[in-house]
């Protein structure tokens, strides 16, 4: 019974938020009854709305790494933003600086690399600072968003901005042939496999490796880690270069497979749900994969809302924000529920 | 009916039991009047058990207590208060960025929405005039010294109203001046006024000098009251550690005992703020051998196990494991085999969230067969292993899948037990293995630490159980003060000796 837990308890915390979801629409003058409705016709209601779904869960699905992995060591960490923009901007100057120079197959491996190196090194610095010098890693991961977003806005707006962007600033591009295309005839861009694959991958490392789990032993007692000898910090700094790497990824995708060159639109704010997808699956790379569909759908409804009931798209952020916190009040609810009492067993 | 009562607090018979374990036998403790009461006894004794009865944190199982020569039940800490009974704990429990006054007044039960401060200064001021204690009642409680905390603690206690103080071990964060200085004024107080007072200690010093009447604590039971003025410390240290009947004592078997398995060369370990709690220690234990270190808890004997275990940092020396140089890494734990006991193992040796199956491959499972193809687990093999020890060490109920959090305190030593003893072992570091198990668990887990030193293993055993040192060790040490500052054997044993130096004599 006590591995129904953790399903039950993170459907009994949707189903409240979309109650008090309700609430909110209705004071805002709309029958929530067709609210829901619409957000389900704009998430799964059909193949048009399917595609603009798995367009954004990808990302999520990478991001939510940023904070899944280190949640495993016992880390809280919330720089899967820093890490999207750190990547995204790794990834645009390689493509702008090899473009044309090798093949394009070579130019996105490149691109891939780039991003995962320095989201991974980004993210892995939080890890350092927390190990060696006992800086917050929740503090300090969200300062280093703010670094990352700065860095960006200096680099678009000044010395990589192309003459030719107007009204909004942004790069040169990276050049259609290094873009990443879609998947088939569909409007899903190859970057789905890479979530699905970086989701199977850490999976199994978490589930099925040694070093998974270590990284368990130090996330349950850091005691009993040191204990029995295990690297700690290394393995520390190693979940959170992974994660970052994973983030990294999502920002190589947006410059190479959704904008094709570097903007202030690479921060779209991935790296933030990425920590409510990753806290509703409890930390678990594969149950990532349904809650991130499950997320973008509800991003990807926002514009569905908008037409049909005059809401403002930021509706959807709302419900986001209403799942995090009713997740984050249902933490507390894990041990204490009927189901976890196994009467006979504990004195 | 003559005159006021005698007695201001009585405990008559107060038994408790959790569970199967006895934590009070059927002790009574008289607290005259006016008088200092000093309650002495080991760790595990029953003195903090006994003086949450007191406090209504918890019911005795029999007995009862009597304030004032009338019969009361105390039902609650509320209850305590009201009947004039306050305490002052080990700890500090004050705001550390508010003010005296303002720490003074929110002790008050029944705070009014709201307060009217200058009211309240003023009737503070009243009240601290007519006490001994002088604190400036503006000062913020962080620019305190910890001398000056704890007068504050006590002066919460007296502005309540409260006639009986009970004091938990009071000076165990003073220094001694400080400690002199609040003593001596509470001993005053109860010389001038009506007020009783009961101290929980550990130092005999302090019973000597400041107390009319003793207590002694053994095993949940009164070992005896005296007046103060007709004992010594030897008499309270024979007392305090007891001569009970011998358990059939663990086999104990002649081995050739190899040098230089465990050497400390000047080790120096520092506590969580930084100061020094191992003070340049030394220390060889050869293999075949059970070196216990005896001593009152607090003087250093965590921190050493947790530097041994690699759980805290060496400050400064050198550890040595069989002439190698040991920084606790997984590899020289490997090669070593040094295995770790360390106390509350729940805490310091599992991960409560993981199974009994993981928490047992925690040393081994990442080598063949518990890991394949460099680096991916062999579920199978961890639970088949699991279920062996698991059989083997008796560990119930023996479920392998199920979160060793779940287990009772004495499953989850079985479980460490059958994780470090099951293997080679070269070295053992054991700390208190015993806190809060019953009789034959105890016997159990002492058998087995026994059977690792005939089998030639290096043991350092750690223990505030004197007793358990006795039995088990062939050379005894004493800790105090983050020095070994004396050393005996079993045979030799000196009781009053050893206590003297426990108590830092």
């Amino acid at each position: 019974m006590r591995l129904l837990e953790p399903l039950l308890i993170p459907l009994a915390a949707l189903v409240v938020s979309l109650l008090l979801f309700g609430v909110f629409v209705a004071l805002a003058g709309h029958n929530p009854l067709q609210v829901y409705h619409s957000i389900y016709r704009g998430a799964f209601g059909s193949w048009f709305s399917w595609q603009n779904t798995l367009v954004r869960a990808s990302p999520l699905m990478l991001t939510a790494m940023c904070t899944a992995l280190p949640a495993r060591v016992g880390l809280i960490v919330i720089g899967g933003e820093g890490a999207v923009v750190v990547g995204a901007l790794a990834a645009a100057l390689v493509g702008i600086g090899l473009n044309g120079v090798f093949a394009p197959v070579a130019v996105i491996g490149l691109m891939l690399l780039a991003a995962m190196a320095c989201g991974g090194l980004w993210v892995a610095a939080v890890g350092a600072l927390r190990h060696y010098r006992g800086v917050n890693e929740t503090i300090s991961s969200l300062l280093f968003n703010y670094i990352a977003i700065a860095i960006l806005n200096f680099l678009v707006i000044g010395p990589l901005r192309d003459p030719a962007s107007l009204n909004k600033p942004a790069s040169v591009p990276i050049g259609s042939d290094n873009m990443i295309g879609n998947i088939a005839e569909s409007s899903v861009h190859w970057g789905l496999a890479y979530g699905l694959l970086a989701c199977l991958t850490l999976w199994l490392v978490v589930r099925r490796s040694t070093m998974g789990f270590a990284m368990d032993v130090i996330g349950g007692n850091p005691r009993a880690a040191y204990l029995a000898g295990l690297p700690v910090g290394r393995l520390v700094i190693l979940a959170c270069l992974l994660g970052g790497a994973a983030a990294g990824v999502a920002g190589m995708l947006e410059v190479a497979a959704v904008h094709g060159r570097l903007s202030s639109s690479v921060n779209a704010g991935y790296g933030y749900a990425g920590i409510l997808v990753a806290f509703l699956a409890r930390h678990n790379p594969l149950a990532i994969i349904p809650v991130a569909l499950l997320l973008g759908g509800i991003r990807a409804s926002g514009g569905l809302l908008q037409r049909s009931h005059d809401l403002p798209d930021a509706t959807v952020l709302v419900l986001q924000g209403i799942i995090f916190l009713v997740i984050l009040a249902s933490e507390s609810l894990y041990g204490r529920t009927p189901l976890s009492q196994r009467p006979g067993v504990t004195r | 009916m003559s005159g006021r009562p005698r007695y201001a607090l009585e405990g008559v018979n107060i038994s408790k039991r959790f569970g199967h374990l006895r934590a009070l036998e059927g002790v009574s403790l008289r607290l005259r009047r006016g008088s200092f009461h000093a309650l002495l006894g080991e760790n595990g004794a029953g003195k903090s058990t006994l003086v949450k009865c007191i406090m209504g944190y918890h019911r005795p199982s029999e007995g009862q207590f009597l304030i004032d020569e009338q019969e009361q039940s105390i039902d609650n800490p509320h209850e305590a208060h009201r009947l004039g009974i306050g305490m002052v704990y080990q700890h500090f429990t004050l705001i550390p960025n508010m003010s005296v006054a303002e720490n003074l007044v929110l002790a008050r039960p029944c705070l009014p929405a709201r307060i009217d401060w200058r009211a309240e200064t003023r009737r503070l001021r009243e009240k601290l005039d007519a006490l001994p204690f002088q604190v400036p009642l503006d000062a913020a409680i962080n620019s305190l010294s910890a001398g000056e905390k704890q007068k504050v603690e006590i002066l919460k206690q007296l502005t309540l109203d409260c006639r009986i103080l009970i004091l938990d071990e009071p000076t165990s964060v003073l220094t001694p001046d400080e400690a002199d200085e609040v003593l001596g004024r509470i001993k005053a107080m109860t010389r001038e006024t009506d007020l009783s007072v009961l101290i929980i200690t550990h130092k005999f010093r302090e019973v000597m000098h400041y107390a009319d009447e003793v207590t002694v604590l053994r095993k949940g039971r009164a070992a005896g009251t005296t007046t103060v003025a007709g004992t010594t410390p030897a008499a309270l240290a024979g007392m305090m550690l007891g001569c009970d009947p011998k358990r059939m004592p663990s086999t104990r078997r002649e081995v050739a005992v190899r040098e230089q398995v465990l050497d400390l060369e000047r080790l120096t370990v520092l506590d969580d703020n930084g100061e020094p709690a191992v003070r340049g220690l030394s220390l060889s234990v050869a293999g075949g051998e059970i070196v216990g270190i005896a001593g009152v808890s607090g003087n250093g004997q965590r921190e050493l196990v947790q530097a041994l275990c690699g759980q805290r940092d060496i400050g400064a020396g050198c550890m040595r494991v069989q002439a190698e140089r040991f920084r606790a890494t997984r590899e020289e734990i490997r090669r070593h085999h040094f295995r770790c006991l360390p106390e509350e193992p729940l805490r310091n040796a599992c991960v409560p969230g993981m199974t009994i199956a993981e928490n047992l491959a925690l040393r081994e499972f990442d080598r063949a067969p518990y890991a394949r193809c460099g680096g991916w687990l062999n579920r199978a093999a961890i639970g088949a292993r699991a279920a062996a020890l698991i059989e083997r060490f008796s560990v119930s109920p023996p479920v392998p899948a199920m979160p060793i959090g779940q287990l009772s305190g004495g499953n989850v030593q079985r479980a460490v037990l059958a994780r470090e003893l099951s293997g080679d072992v070269s070295v053992l570091i054991v700390a208190n293995p015993c806190f809060g198990l019953d009789f034959a668990a105890v016997a159990e887990v002492r058998e087995r630490i026994m059977s690792a030193r005939n089998q030639g293993a290096a043991v350092l055993l750690v223990s505030e159980d004197l007793e358990e040192i006795l039995e088990l060790a062939d050379r005894l040490l004493v800790m105090a003060g983050g020095r070994l500052v004396y050393e005996t054997t079993p045979a030799a044993a000196d009781l009053t000796l050893i206590g003297q130096h426990m108590a830092g004599h």
